[in-house]
């Protein structure tokens, strides 16, 4: 589920970055405040433990393929609202930066979508609802699976809408959202399952940390705040939406007509990351959910098309030229490049 | 100066689990001398040791620092008495680079930039590790970590030297070098070890414990001749004093 | 899993070449920090059918390599991890998007193709960006510039948190799942109730681990405070490498050089 830069347009990457850099602050502010300074390392180790996690695997019974914890609603469990979001954001940093995976305009995004809804949604108003401290596993086990599922449903749309507004992939918002959804349902089911199995582990082992963490979290400020700030970012993206939406002739249709994400996070068939294997996978996941392509579709696009702004190479007679400079200026671009490679050698 | 006096005073501590852990244990260990702390697997080593610099709280009975008692209100005090290498230094150098970490107790103080700098590079130079400053902690060697984690220590200049099982882990030259580091550092030092004969080197006292009491108390020397209190201990005998293996010579005494 | 021991591996050598000693390694981390975000940005703002005007913004990452001197390999490689993805999505595009908008002859280029070239081309662009600027700043110098531009400080330390552990976690997590393939036979005990017990107690040891070190903290004299000591300056080199960089970027936002370079080549020999 991470987003990718080269799919999101500057204006969707600054309003998340924005919301994000809101709720990093505001739940900094709150973990400084409840001064739980035990937490510093606790949350910093179990970042790293997400990774470490990452690299066990499970069977998926029937399927022979295998998952793995994606850990946004374990943290939250582990460690509460705030210092979970700090802790996911803090292991999407890590990941844009060094595995590549989701770009650092697209950064905002992802903690958006990865960290906001586990932590401030799926876990006090879910997971809490059903399974209040002192549940039984079986509680837990029902809690996990439905905050799971509607973290990672609320974070798949939330990629969907992003793309929508960016409008750079073609893929039509109704096959994207139908892509999208039945994907991380099935992520969802594993997420929650595995978190289950964790948390029951621990509620044995160590029956005081499954206790502790969670505090009454939603009436404080800081939860309110948060929820506020995400209302912010609903009503922006909502008028960003309609601003695009109402500024072409075809309205809304051509907004949709124009989506698409990048590929799974989290999933149990797919692995987290990229790599060749995950491709694989990837491909043959699609069929089951092969793309509905209702009739008329195709001339709704090409009306679609029609409307769309003939930016950059609209005009066919400056193809060739176009094509000819490019080649040329990544030749000098690459030129330099060597030329000066040459001069800090010598 | 009193304020170097450990003083341990029918200490007790149980565990969350009701582990009983310590199960009264007292000593005085006066300036400057340097006290091994020995026992089985599980015998409470550590236990006694979190206590020194008040990480755990006691159960019953009482830690004196000179004349400071450790109680919650004279922790800072305290920690900046005692210095405590941990076991594992993966636990002690969390940050960034190890100059930083080294940097990080001096800061706490509140000491100023000049100072911090001159103690940074003074501990680091202690330990020989000055090359070590600006890399990662987690791109060191096991011995080399374990010097780091000791220049963190030393940095805050403490009076006294608290070691989990500061040469676990290490091959003979590292343990060596470990040695004479740990001869040079003039204030009082306590530690625990399986090493025996690390401390029938480097110390002039021993304290067994077994099963959170206290069994022996004494010169390292005679502890360890007294066969029947070893065997009752889990322990053996270091392998300097045993027989040798070759000729059937007991106790190559020197 | 394969994945993840590959990237960290990565990671570590990224790491490594931090630690470099040239011109690009030595500036403020700010200031390698703002330009790669401009440069991404820059990138990104163009619209889903430019692809002439993204080329010369190859620039950046190839003279950031060449004068740094990092080994241009390892941008490749993370290159090649990433761009299978880009074009996996990029690939609805020809099929949703059929209108001709360019030709050659009597050969037409849907919008489709030329948004997927658009999209393979941003990707390169902005991951080719990304592992430059860790690769010569390193994940310390990113952090310390993130602090100076006024991120919490508590989110700072997490990160740094996490880094310094990522390795220490990693291990233990390889090594656990390696004992446990070593001893389970045709599949049996990789089910979900023998690894939700495997992850508890790897995390039951990371629970551990973040108590002694909260311990070590304390003895240290920590409070809850973390204190800044390293000052680095955003002195003039930083200046003109900022400023440089960015009027570039607006340069070529704006002006479209293949175009231009392309209209003359072919205008001379017509
Ligand atoms: N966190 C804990 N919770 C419950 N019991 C504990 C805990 N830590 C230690 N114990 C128990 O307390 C006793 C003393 O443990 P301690 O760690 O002090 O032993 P030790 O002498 O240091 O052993 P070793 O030589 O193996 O390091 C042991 O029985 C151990 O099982
Ligand atoms: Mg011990």
């Amino acid at each position: 589920m991470h987003m990718a830069d080269a799919l999101i347009s500057p204006a969707v990457g600054a309003v998340l970055w924005t919301a994000t850099a809101g709720t990093i602050a505001c739940c900094a502010r709150k973990v400084r405040q409840n001064l739980d300074e035990r937490k510093v390392p606790l949350m910093g180790v179990l970042g790293a433990f997400v990774f470490a996690a990452q690299m066990i695997n499970f069977t998926i019974p029937g399927t022979g393929s295998s998952g793995h914890l994606g850990g946004g609603l374990l943290l939250a469990v582990l460690l509460g609202p705030h210092a979970a979001f700090l802790t996911i954001a803090s292991v999407l940093v890590v990941q844009a930066l060094f595995f590549a995976d989701g770009g650092l305009l697209a950064l905002g995004c992802n903690i958006f979508n990865l960290g906001f809804f586990p932590a401030f949604i799926a876990y006090p108003l879910v997971y809490r609802a059903i399974a209040p401290a002192g549940s039984s596993q079986g509680r837990r086990t029902a809690a996990s699976l439905a905050a799971a599922v509607a973290g990672l449903q609320l974070g798949a749309f939330s990629v969907v809408l992003e793309t929508v507004v960016s409008g750079i992939s073609a893929l039509p918002f109704s096959s994207f959202v139908l892509l999208m959804q039945p994907i991380h349902l099935a992520i969802g089911i594993v997420e929650g399952l595995v978190t289950a199995a964790v948390v029951g582990f621990m509620a044995k082992a160590h029956p005081e940390i499954i206790g502790a963490a969670p505090r009454s979290v939603r009436g404080d400020v800081g939860f309110r705040q948060v929820v506020v700030s995400l209302l912010a970012v609903a009503t922006i993206i909502a008028g960003v939406v309609s601003w695009c939406a109402s500024g072409k002739p075809d309205g809304l249709e051509w907004a949709i007509a124009s989506v698409a994400g990048k590929g799974e996070l989290k999933s149990p068939t797919d692995g987290v990351h990229g790599g060749l294997a995950t491709l694989q996978n990837k491909i043959a996941f699609f069929p089951e959910y092969s793309f509905p392509k209702p009739a008329g579709q195709g001339a709704k696009e090409a009306a679609a098309l029609r409307d769309a702004p003939a930016e950059g190479e609209g005009r066919l007679g400056t193809s060739v030229s176009g094509i000819v400079g490019g080649g040329l200026t990544l030749a000098v671009a690459f030129l330099i490049g060597f030329l000066l490679r040459r001069r800090v050698a010598s | 100066m009193s304020h170097h006096i450990v003083e341990v005073k029918d200490l007790r501590h149980s565990y969350p689990d009701g582990t009983e852990a310590l199960r009264g244990v007292s000593f005085t260990i006066h300036h400057g001398e340097s006290v091994a702390v020995i026992g089985a697997n599980g015998a409470g080593k550590s236990t006694l040791l979190l206590h020194l610099n008040g990480y755990l709280p006691p159960t019953a009975g009482e830690v004196r620092i000179g004349d400071t008692p450790v109680v919650r209100t004279t922790l800072n005090e305290v920690r900046r008495t005692v210095g405590m290498v941990f076991q594992d230094p993966d636990d002690q150098l969390f940050m960034p680079t190890v100059g930083e970490d080294v940097a990080f107790g001096p800061l706490n103080l509140g000491l100023p930039p000049g100072e911090v700098e001159r103690r940074v590079e003074e501990s680091l130079a202690r330990v020989g590790a000055g090359h070590l400053r600006d890399k990662p902690p987690y791109r060191l060697s096991g011995g080399e970590k374990k010097r780091a984690a000791i220049a963190t220590v030393l940095s805050m200049s403490p009076d006294i030297l608290v070691m989990d099982e500061p040469t676990a882990g290490l091959d003979p030259f590292a343990r060596r070098q470990l040695m004479g580091l740990l001869r040079e550092f003039r204030h009082t030092k306590i530690f625990t070890s399986h090493d025996l004969d690390m401390v029938l080197e480097l110390c002039e006292r021993t304290i067994v414990l077994k099963e959170g009491l206290v069994a022996a108390d004494g010169p390292p020397r005679e502890i360890f001749r007294n066969a029947e209190l070893l065997a009752a201990c889990h322990l053996e005998p270091p392998f300097s004093m045993q027989g040798c293996p070759v000729c059937g010579n007991k106790g190559c005494q020197r | 899993m394969a994945h993840i021991e590959t990237a960290l591996r990565d990671l570590n050598r990224l790491d490594l070449l931090a630690g470099g000693d040239s011109a690009i390694h030595r500036l403020d981390p700010r200031a390698k920090v703002l330009v790669t975000l401009v440069y991404i940005v820059s990138v990104v703002s163009f619209g889903r059918y430019e692809v002439s005007g993204l080329i010369p913004f190859a620039i950046f990452p190839l003279v950031m390599v060449a004068v740094s001197g990092l080994p241009p390999g390892i941008v490749v490689r993370k290159l090649l991890v990433v761009l299978p993805f880009a074009a996996l999505v990029g690939l609805f595009n020809p099929l949703f998007d059929r209108e001709p908008l360019l030709s050659f002859g009597s050969l037409a280029v849907s919008g489709g193709w030329v948004s997927f070239v658009s999209i393979i081309l941003r990707a390169a662009l902005t991951v080719g960006g990304a592992v430059v600027l860790v690769a010569v700043t390193g994940f310390a110098g990113v952090c310390r510039a993130l602090q100076r531009f006024g991120v919490p400080r508590a989110f700072v330390v997490q990160l740094l948190f996490l880094y310094r552990y990522i390795f220490v976690l990693g291990d233990e997590g390889i090594r656990m799942s390696r004992a446990r393939e070593l001893r389970s036979f045709a599949g049996r005990g990789m089910g979900l109730r023998a690894y939700g017990s495997l992850l508890g107690s790897l995390l039951l040891r990371t629970w551990d681990r973040a108590e002694r070190i909260h311990m070590a903290m304390l003895s240290r004299g920590f409070q809850g405070e973390f204190h800044a000591r390293r000052e680095s300056s955003f002195g003039r080199r930083e200046m003109a490498f900022t400023a440089g960089w960015c009027f570039l970027f607006m340069l070529l936002r704006f002006v479209n050089v293949p175009r231009l370079i392309g209209v003359l080549v072919t205008g001379v020999f017509r």
